[in-house]
């Protein structure tokens, strides 16, 4: 009766576990279907000609992101054109952070017009199988016909403060070194930001 | 005479109301970058080091503020000192973290670590830190612990009470 109890359990205790753990650049990346601030829904799988996608969880509240928010449009501009473009995705709980709640999420995405989706991770089940743990936090994937593979984690450059003091644009360069058929170097940098909102 | 007199008391006001806020802002808060801060996350001895990252933005961080404030109360006169060291930006000393400070009367010592490249340093508070806030780290020459957790009172206090030198 033991063994049947542990065996029974745990399977559900490595799912658990490697759901936490997140993606490492090289693993494979799976798509979601999210509510965008215009009411649709999005997936990767809607854009057929992408090479790939800038995946980026990010929110309303967070200084951090604030401070992110013209870099964020910035990036989108250029690399859309270049058939990589920003997917954003507020992961937060909005009972916990009202300043991310879906209304909120259209007027900020109105205000600072947005040239990309702005998603809601309704219910908060795609941040933890992404590994997103602060705000904001990219994730560069590389699509090959239906594999979307991650090139890059981490921070969108070297300065959240002043944009003119930035010397490394690192997912600029990710995205760059993709497009030429290279692996970024780096391909994961860490950054300080804002915990993700969420019910124990 | 009397209007130079005036005139004198005018500067005398003048130039104490334009040093009063300089003087407020130098008393209280140290801004440092991570090079000058990191001596101070490596120190071995027997005092038990209890350093905490956090800003006024991070609402975890807030919550868990009156533990850290409970716990430095409570050890003021055994070898524990804490450090809060606030990643708030610049720019907002003034207008936010120390208006923060006063009204929660915090005691214990606060500077802020104003290094954006923060990549470059994380890693070495903890590789085991993403970089999300509250994070502390808890430390002395026989100890060393780091905690991307929000704290509550009892669990904070119980680390203390099971690794600090009597």
């Amino acid at each position: 009766m033991k063994t049947k109890l542990i065996t029974l359990i745990f399977p559900f205790l490595f799912v658990t576990f490697s759901m936490a753990q997140g993606y490492v650049v090289g693993d494979k990346a799976t798509d979601f279907k999210l509510k965008n601030v215009n009411g649709n829904y999005v997936s990767m799988a809607d854009y057929p000609d992408a090479k790939g996608f800038i995946v980026i969880f990010t929110c309303n509240h967070c200084p951090f992101s604030v401070a992110y928010e013209d870099r964020i449009i910035a990036l989108d501009k250029k690399f859309k054109p270049l058939g990589f473009p920003v997917i954003a995705i507020n992961p937060n709980d909005p009972e916990l952070q009202p300043e991310d709640g879906f209304e909120e999420m259209k007027v900020r995405a109105r205000e600072k017009g947005f040239t990309f989706p702005y998603l809601l991770d309704e219910g908060q089940k795609v941040y933890p199988v992404y590994g997103a743990s602060r705000t904001p936090h990219v994730f560069l994937l590389r699509k090959e016909k239906t594999n979307l593979e991650v090139m890059y984690i981490g921070a969108i450059d070297d300065n959240y403060q002043d944009e003119s003091a930035v010397t490394n644009k690192y997912v600029e360069n990710a995205v760059n070194a993709v497009l030429a058929g290279q692996k970024p170097e780096p391909d994961f940098t860490k950054a300080i930001g804002c915990t993700i909102k969420k019910k124990n | 005479m009397f209007i130079v007199l005036c005139l004198n008391m005018i500067r005398v006001v003048l130039l104490l109301s334009l040093l009063w806020p300089l003087n407020v802002f130098s008393q209280n808060i140290v801004v440092v970058n991570f090079e000058q801060l990191q001596p101070r996350l490596q120190i071995n001895n027997d005092t038990t080091y209890i350093v905490n990252f956090w800003a006024t933005w991070c609402q975890p961080c807030i919550k868990e503020m009156p533990a850290f404030e409970q716990i430095h109360q409570e050890y003021k006169s055994k070898k524990v000192k804490l450090l809060l060291v606030s990643l708030d930006f610049v720019k907002h000393i003034e207008s936010r973290l120390i208006p923060f400070i006063e009204k929660f009367r915090l005691s214990p010592e606060i500077i802020v670590l104003n290094d954006p490249d923060a990549n470059a340093w994380i890693e070495k508070v903890s590789p085991e830190w993403s970089g999300a806030l509250p994070a502390t780290l808890i430390f002395n020459k026989n100890f060393r612990g780091f905690y991307e957790q929000e704290f509550d009172y009892t669990t904070l206090k119980h680390i203390v009470e099971l690794n600090i030198i009597k």
